[in-house]
C-alpha cells in the first residue's frame, strides 16, 4: 500500500465550438489507459454514471467514450457547501493501434469505466524466430 | 470661455470620495457573492464534497470513483465528519501506461458540520462512485410545527 495522499484534481469543462441548448456540463473524466502486449485498457473516472449512461464507440481510430450522468435528485435541500458540479463525461482518442473490434468489453464498477480493447492480431507482438544453421 | 458661477461649485471636493465608491461597489460585490448562503469553495482536500440541508437531515455527497467500500472508512466524532480511504493501485506490473491521470492513495477528510446532528440516525451508501451520506438532525434543531388554536 502507498503512502501517497491523493490531491484533489478538478473537473475540467469540455471546450467545444458550440453551445448546447441545455444548461449541462460536460467534463473531460480523467483517464489512465495502459497496454499489455494482448490488449490497451482505458479506464475513465465517471462517478453518477449509471451503467445505461454509458456509451463507448470506436469509430476507424477514434474511441469515444461518453457518460451521460442521471438527473440529481434531492429533495427540497438548501445547498450548505459545494465543492463539485455534475455533469456528463465525454472524451474521445485517437488509437494507434488496430484494435478486435468485436471483442470490445467495457464494465463499470464504482464510478470507473474500463474499457479493454483487445488488440487484432497483427498488432501483437510476433517474436521471430531466428534460426542458426 | 465657459462660465462657472460660484454656487454650482462643489463646497468642499473630497479627495478620498473616489476611494469610497470602489469600496462601496467591492462590498456590493461580495454580498452578491456571499448571497443564498452557499459556498462555493474549491475543494482542497480530497475528496470533493457537496453538502445539503433538508427538513430534517444533512446530506452530504462526495465523488470517490474507484474507492470500494471495503476501503472506505467512516466515522462520526461529535459534530465532525471523517472520511478516510484508499484508492487501490494496478496490482498488474507488466503493463506500460500511456496516460496517468487518475492518482491513486490514501484520503482523509475532516468535515466540521454546521448543524448539530443526531448521531445515532446516520446512513452512508455507495452507488456509482458516489458516497452519500444522510445524518438526522437532531432533535433540537428540526423544524418543529406550531398549531394554533383559535377559542
Amino acid at each position: 500500500m502507498s503512502e501517497h495522499e491523493l490531491k484533489v484534481q478538478h473537473k475540467q469543462e469540455i471546450q467545444h465550438s458550440g453551445e448546447t441548448t441545455k444548461p449541462e456540463k460536460h467534463f473531460v473524466p480523467a483517464v489512465d489507459i495502459f497496454e499489455n502486449n494482448e490488449q490497451i485498457t482505458v479506464v475513465a473516472e465517471m462517478p453518477g454514471v449509471p451503467v445505461e449512461g454509458i456509451n463507448v464507440n470506436l469509430e476507424d481510430d477514434l474511441l469515444t467514450i461518453q457518460g451521460v450522468k442521471q438527473p440529481d435528485e434531492l429533495p427540497e435541500a438548501r445547498v450548505l457547501l459545494q465543492e463539485y458540479e455534475t455533469g456528463h463525461y465525454l472524451r474521445r482518442f485517437t488509437l494507434a493501434e488496430s484494435i478486435d473490434q468485436e471483442n470490445i468489453k467495457a464494465s463499470l464498477n464504482d464510478g470507473l469505466l474500463t474499457v479493454i480493447l483487445p488488440k487484432s492480431a497483427p498488432a501483437r507482438p510476433q517474436k521471430i524466430e531466428i534460426k542458426v544453421d | 470661455m465657459a462660465i462657472i458661477r460660484l454656487t454650482e461649485r462643489p463646497y468642499f471636493r473630497n479627495p478620498w470620495a473616489e476611494f469610497e465608491r470602489i469600496r462601496q461597489g467591492l462590498d456590493q460585490l461580495s454580498q452578491n457573492f456571499a448571497e443564498g448562503d452557499v459556498r462555493y469553495g474549491r475543494a482542497t482536500v480530497f475528496p470533493p464534497i457537496n453538502m445539503y440541508e433538508a427538513k430534517e437531515q444533512v446530506i452530504i455527497k462526495a465523488e470517490i470513483p474507484g474507492v470500494s467500500t471495503e476501503n472506505l472508512d467512516i466515522s462520526l466524532e461529535g459534530e465532525t465528519l471523517s472520511l478516510q480511504g484508499t484508492r487501490a493501485m494496478h496490482d498488474d506490473e507488466k503493463i506500460a501506461f500511456h496516460r496517468r491521470e487518475i492518482e491513486r492513495g490514501n484520503f482523509s477528510r475532516a468535515v466540521p458540520l454546521p448543524i448539530k446532528v443526531d448521531p445515532d440516525n446516520i446512513s452512508a451508501k455507495l452507488k456509482n462512485g458516489i458516497l452519500t451520506i444522510t445524518i438526522g438532525k437532531a432533535a433540537e434543531v428540526k423544524p418543529r410545527q406550531i398549531a394554533v388554536s383559535t377559542e
